[in-house]
């Protein structure tokens, strides 16, 4: 299991209803029900990645995260309501935590993190746009319109009064080092937390 | 007329008719003292007659969903894009049933029958049927089949209206739900526009207060208007444009009244042709069981209350240029089905094909729909 998929999976509470936004082929959806016999949705809009989750048997909504949760999803109908890596291509990022928040008790978001060291060598030495594993577009077709750092999102919570239940940082080899617990902003290069309303 | 079959073809299919003799109480307080179902069937019930697929028709269908039944056939059943042997509904995994509805004309009991209580034919006094009588008459068929549970019932626009109203009235005879580029009821715009059609049918001289084959007559003229305008509501403007444009039969313009641009002319034959294969007060019957379907009204307008019994799990699915049923009248119904807590799966096909477009074998929508039939699949094997 992917180390950012293991950590979701330890603080997701057994028979937990879970909501997976941006869910791709449903991996983690059907890694959660192994684990930890949840049930629940994913939302994707892509059309061949849902026929994916239909063969794997996971219930899929197919819809547009842009137009937000309440056209679908009544007030606090999900333990949780996760979001891997689509934060920062959503054209309204802060309306999606605060709905995320209203349809779930609990959002679990990973990002990729700007400040990741590699990422400022490229701006600062380079003098352009980071171009890497996790952010490999080019400035002019890149779906990621909204990317942060570390510290930006933890802002962002501040600013929104959302509490940071737990946070942990992953990088490019899929581990977590204590150092990266020190200096998270250069040293993580997705980082992944767990929020609920004050 | 195909010179062989086509290897993906269920073949050469013969109808059987089904007679009952158990009364049929309608919800118009009418009786149906008997009657016949005709149906054709597809592929092979199991041994553990777990595998048995119910297919619902829609306003202007019929039992002949697939296949063919003469080599001198132009065309295949009404669906045979999805059915047959490694189509989505494939017939090598499943027995495939469909029926022709009471009020059908295509040899089930309707208005072309003949009346046990007159001996005349029924005309306009064969009763007002609805979804929910007609999916009573079909669960009496599923017993008569020896099948227990359907591992689905999928159906299209008003098909897929029976498939919910058989999730919500007999919840542990479906495993799974397949509803359709449908709506949880209809729009005032979409009774508006079977008022038309129905106004139309009636305005005809040869309609006869529906008693029209007594008088060895046919309201062409009038079922042929109800055809084109249905034609119109079937079709995206963006498809109308790219079939016919402005394009000119003659090439000019003739200032007459006669067919001058070939959307006129596809329409007019769209109509006519269909009044030698359809009955006009089938037409009228089926536009009304369409008006009054309205499953939440018995649950105080709550779709999500009248799901809350349902045991099947859902696929939902819509187009994006379908302007009759439009995307929204699908999300309505997830939305009450996520409410509810139900395993619901909602598929927005990209299609420029408007109402039609259920029935085009677009790839997104087969490969949805085929990845989901394959799941059902499994499981009646298991």
């Amino acid at each position: 299991m992917r180390l950012d998929h293991a950590i979701i999976s330890d603080w997701i509470k057994p028979n937990s209803r879970v909501l997976d936004l941006g869910c791709g082929d449903c991996a983690l959806l059907r890694e959660l029900k192994a684990s930890r016999n949840t049930t629940g949705y994913g939302l994707e809009l892509g059309i061949d990645k849902l026929a994916k989750c239909v063969e794997g048997g996971t219930p899929v909504i197919q819809a547009n995260l842009d137009q937000g949760l309440s056209p679908w999803f009544e007030a606090q109908s999900f333990d949780y309501v996760i979001m891997t890596h689509t934060l920062q291509a959503m054209r309204h990022p802060e309306q999606l935590l605060k709905e995320m928040l209203h349809v779930g008790r609990e959002a679990i978001v990973t990002f990729p993190n700007m400040g990741y060291w590699k990422n400022r060598l490229q701006f600062a030495l380079g003098g352009h746009m980071p171009v890497t594993k996790t952010l490999p577009y080019g400035w002019f077709d890149t779906p990621n319109i909204h990317l942060c750092t570390v510290r930006d999102f933890e802002a962002l919570c501040e600013n929104l009064g959302l509490r940071i239940l737990a946070r942990e940082m992953v990088d490019s080899q899929q581990q977590s080092r204590p150092l990266m617990r020190l200096m998270p902003n250069l040293l993580a290069e997705t980082a992944v937390y767990r929020l609920a309303a004050k | 007329m195909p010179a062989t079959l086509p290897p993906d073809s269920v073949g050469l299919v013969i109808p059987q008719t089904l007679h009952f003799d158990e009364p049929l109480e309608l919800d118009s307080g009418k009786t149906l003292p008997h009657y016949d179902l005709v149906v054709e069937t597809y592929g092979e019930l199991n041994a553990a007659r777990s595998n048995a697929v119910l297919i619902c028709h829609a306003l202007s269908g019929d039992h002949h969903a697939a296949g063919y039944h003469s080599m001198k056939d132009r065309k295949p059943g009404w669906w045979d894009s999805a059915i047959g042997p490694g189509k989505p509904i494939d017939t090598t995994r499943f027995f495939v049933i469909c029926l022709n509805n009471l009020g059908g004309c295509k040899g089930s009991t309707g208005p072309t029958s003949i009346n046990p209580e007159t001996g005349r034919i029924f005309g306009a006094d064969f009763p007002m049927v609805t979804v929910n009588d007609w999916v009573r008459s079909q669960e009496r068929l599923m017993r008569r089949l020896g099948i227990v549970q359907w591992a689905a019932v999928i159906g299209g626009s008003l098909g897929g209206m029976q498939v919910m109203q058989w999730a919500i009235s007999f919840p542990h005879a479906l495993r799974h739900a397949l509803v359709i580029a449908a709506a949880p009821k209809l729009s005032a715009q979409n009774i508006a526009f079977n008022e038309v059609a129905r106004q139309s049918i009636f305005a005809d001289p040869d309609f006869h207060d529906g008693h029209y084959l007594e008088h060895d007559t046919l309201p062409r003229k009038g079922l042929m208007l109800a055809r084109m305008l249905g034609h119109i509501t079937y079709l995206s403007d963006d498809a109308m444009r790219a079939k016919f444009g402005r394009e000119l039969r003659a090439g000019k313009i003739n200032f007459g009244f006669d067919v001058e641009f070939q959307v006129e002319s596809y329409l007019r034959y769209q109509g006519a042709s269909f009044v030698d294969r359809f009955d006009a007060n089938t037409y009228l019957l089926m536009t009304k069981a369409l008006d009054y379907f309205d499953p939440a009204a018995e649950f105080d307008h709550e779709l999500s209350r009248a799901f809350a019994a349902t045991e099947a799990e859902f696929l939902v699915a819509s187009f994006t240029t379908d302007w009759r049923f439009s995307p929204a009248r699908s999300h309505e119904i997830v939305k009450a089905l996520l409410k509810a807590g139900k395993r619901v799966t909602y598929a927005e096909i990209e299609s420029e094909h408007g109402h039609d477009a259920f029935l085009v074998p677009i790839p997104d929508y087969m490969n949805v729909f085929r990845a989901y039939m394959g799941r059902v699949s499994t499981e009646a094997d298991a």
